[in-house]
């Protein structure tokens, strides 16, 4: 497993809550040894997979990445997070199976995270910048109050430092148990991108598997740059949605980062064992010296 | 039979007030005096219309907002002084879902922009049921900068079931469109006031709905999801639309109370298509308040102000909890 505890080190907030983090070493699922590749079918020590940024080494699917995981591959070392003393609670009074409150608890402990996404500062490749990361694992990555307001405040600190801002964006879209605070959250990212974006600050999006609904329809897609890991699916309206719209099948393919690419919609499809090398190239662009 | 409850439920009204207008007939070709039946009757009949709508439920006003009688966008639009209907989003096609253009209320110049179901099937189905696609997001946020470079004031209209879930759409970026609309809007250096005056499906509405001042018809919806798509998300049952409805706190006076609404424009009992000339000219009426009162004030206020609006929507503090600095 990547060290992902050491690189909260710089953030005597993240240790005091390290419970909670704790607990991701051994949740149900993690005592397991091994893992199953849904694609190939490959049996995989789970080791071997994560020493592998959670890609098959057989066929090269791309399991969910935890966010924990993620800053780990990516990030330089430290990653100091902002935002975190924010938690959800229960603006609608929400209950059905169950009460919304228990359901974020139950993701809570699950994923190890306070939300959907996990916000701080950074380097890549030595490069300063704000990042974001949001995480399928916990509510299905969907973007309530506290997803809005961390994604809000990284991208207003972003703009106060000057420097690039990197969200990893997976989403199943905004909340239903927020109701229409949920869906505000779209207009409030977008209003702080817009700000962030018309001072000439570089805004770098990479969408993973999924990113779609509320989130591809905000800040995702206001992106400068538009990066897409392998076959992740993206887009507006879920699969199911379509199918039952026009009756029938869709193809396989329809709704991938390849299909993306193709209609024109992004930039650039990358597999995530060359993703921090690409990240790392694009960030030079936007921090180059007069040559001389 | 109709899959509106509210028009199915009006069924019998109309028995009612059939028989009234025939007995006016008589009463007026007879010198019978028949005053007090028709208003035995009458008052019968207002008395079945309060008891069928006096009280709505979030599922009740949720048929409401779909009536097929309810006032459109262009039913307003027509009630402007003027109106220059602008086309196409310069890319690819023109959305019949999304209409807009130059127009004058009551004198002031502006741009208006609504969203435009049918009223019949014909004209659903080339309006596709007011649901836009990347198209018509794109025309609308062409419009809106254009509004933005000729220092218009834009005021639009919103009812949409939600943005057209196809594959066409899917293929030409609807996520993209739906971002740029809300980035332009949210960026527009004039006045913006946006009435919600049917269904507010999602981020498909609220792509015209980042606005200044934002009014809602008494009984119209605005919600993160329909309530037949949030079923369908959260319990893999569309049935169970109507307990959705009650749960996402959707209607006006829930959404004024947590301030994603600004305003609300009471509707006489039984719904705006009742006396739509009245409605519409009271919406249009407050349209024109708040535009009168947004215009004075300067463009770098306006802006912030906006910004402070969306930023403090969705705040934790509303419930209590400890307040923390947004930085702001």
């Amino acid at each position: 497993m990547p060290e992902w505890r050491s690189i909260l080190g710089g953030s005597s907030r993240a240790e005091s809550r390290g419970e909670g983090r704790r607990a991701k070493e051994t949740p149900a699922n993690d005592a397991a040894l091994w893992s199953k590749c849904p694609k190939c079918g490959e049996v995989l020590y789970r080791r071997d997979l994560a020493a592998n940024l959670d890609v098959c080494t057989r066929c090269g699917y791309h399991f969910r990445m935890s966010a924990y995981d993620r800053i780990a591959s990516i990030a330089d070392g430290d990653f100091v997070e902002i935002g975190d003393e924010i938690v959800s609670s229960d603006p609608l009074g929400w209950s059905d199976k169950k009460s919304y409150e228990a359901k974020l608890k139950g993701d809570r402990e699950r994923s190890g995270l306070s939300e959907s996404v996990l916000c701080g500062f950074a380097t890549i490749g030595g490069f300063p910048v704000a990042l974001g990361v949001m995480d399928f694992h916990f509510r299905g990555g969907t973007m309530g109050r506290v997803t809005g307001e961390r994604i809000t405040l990284l991208l207003e600190e972003a703009r106060r430092r000057k420097v690039p801002c990197v969200i990893f964006a997976a989403s199943g879209g905004a909340r239903m148990e927020e109701g229409m605070l949920a869906l505000m959250q779209m207009a409030k990212t977008t209003a702080a991108v817009s700000r962030f974006m018309e001072e000439d600050n570089f805004f770098l999006v990479v969408l993973t598997d999924p990113t779609t609904g509320g989130v591809a329809a905000s800040f995702a897609f206001q992106a400068d740059v538009i990066v897409a890991e392998s076959k992740a699916v993206v887009g507006f309206a879920g699969r199911r949605v379509i199918e039952q719209t026009i009756r029938q099948r869709l193809p396989d393919q329809f709704q991938t980062a390849e299909f993306l690419l193709e209609k024109g919609a992004i930039d650039m499809v990358v597999d995530r064992r060359k993703l921090k090398d690409t990240l790392v190239r694009l960030l030079g662009y936007t921090c180059h010296p007069e040559p001389t | 039979m109709s899959n509106n409850i509210i028009v199915e439920r009006e069924k019998g009204l109309l028995e009612l007030e059939r028989r009234i207008a025939e007995l006016r007939e008589a009463s007026a070709a007879q010198p019978l005096d028949m005053s007090a039946e028709i208003a035995a009757l009458e008052q019968k009949y207002g008395e079945i219309l309060h008891e069928l709508f006096g009280a709505l439920s979030p599922w009740e006003k949720v048929h409401m907002a779909r009536h097929p009688a309810r006032p459109t966008s262009l039913d307003y639009v027509s009630r402007f002084d003027r109106f220059d209907e602008l086309h196409g989003d310069r890319h690819y096609r023109d959305d019949p879902s999304i209409v807009g253009g130059f127009a004058l209320l009551h004198e002031r110049p502006v741009m208006v922009i609504g969203q435009q179901r049918g009223r019949d099937t014909r004209e659903n189905l080339r309006r596709n049921f007011g649901m836009p696609a990347p198209e018509g997001y794109r025309k609308t946020s062409r419009l809106a900068r254009l509004a933005s470079h000729l220092k218009l004031p834009i005021v639009t209209f919103v009812d949409t079931k939600g943005a057209d879930p196809g594959i066409s759409s899917e293929e030409h970026a609807q996520s993209e469109a739906i971002a740029t609309c809300l980035q332009t809007f949210s960026t527009a250096r004039v006045p913006i006031v946006a009435a919600i005056v049917g269904e507010g499906g999602s981020g498909g509405a609220l792509a015209l709905a980042i606005a200044d001042h934002v009014l809602m018809l008494e009984h119209s919806t605005y919600s993160v999801a329909s309530p037949e798509g949030c079923a369908a998300i959260l319990w893999s049952d569309a049935t169970k639309a109507e307990e959705a409805a009650a749960r996402l706190k959707l209607t006006a006076d829930d959404l004024r109370r947590f301030g994603v609404v600004d305003e609300i424009i009471a509707e006489p009992v039984g719904g705006a298509h009742r006396n739509a000339q009245d409605v519409v000219r009271r919406t249009l009426d407050a349209v024109t308040a708040a535009l009168q009162r947004l215009s004075a004030l300067p463009v770098e206020r306006l802006l912030e102000e906006r910004y402070r609006k969306y930023r403090r929507l969705g705040e934790w503090q509303a419930e209590g909890l400890e307040a923390t600095g947004t930085g702001e």
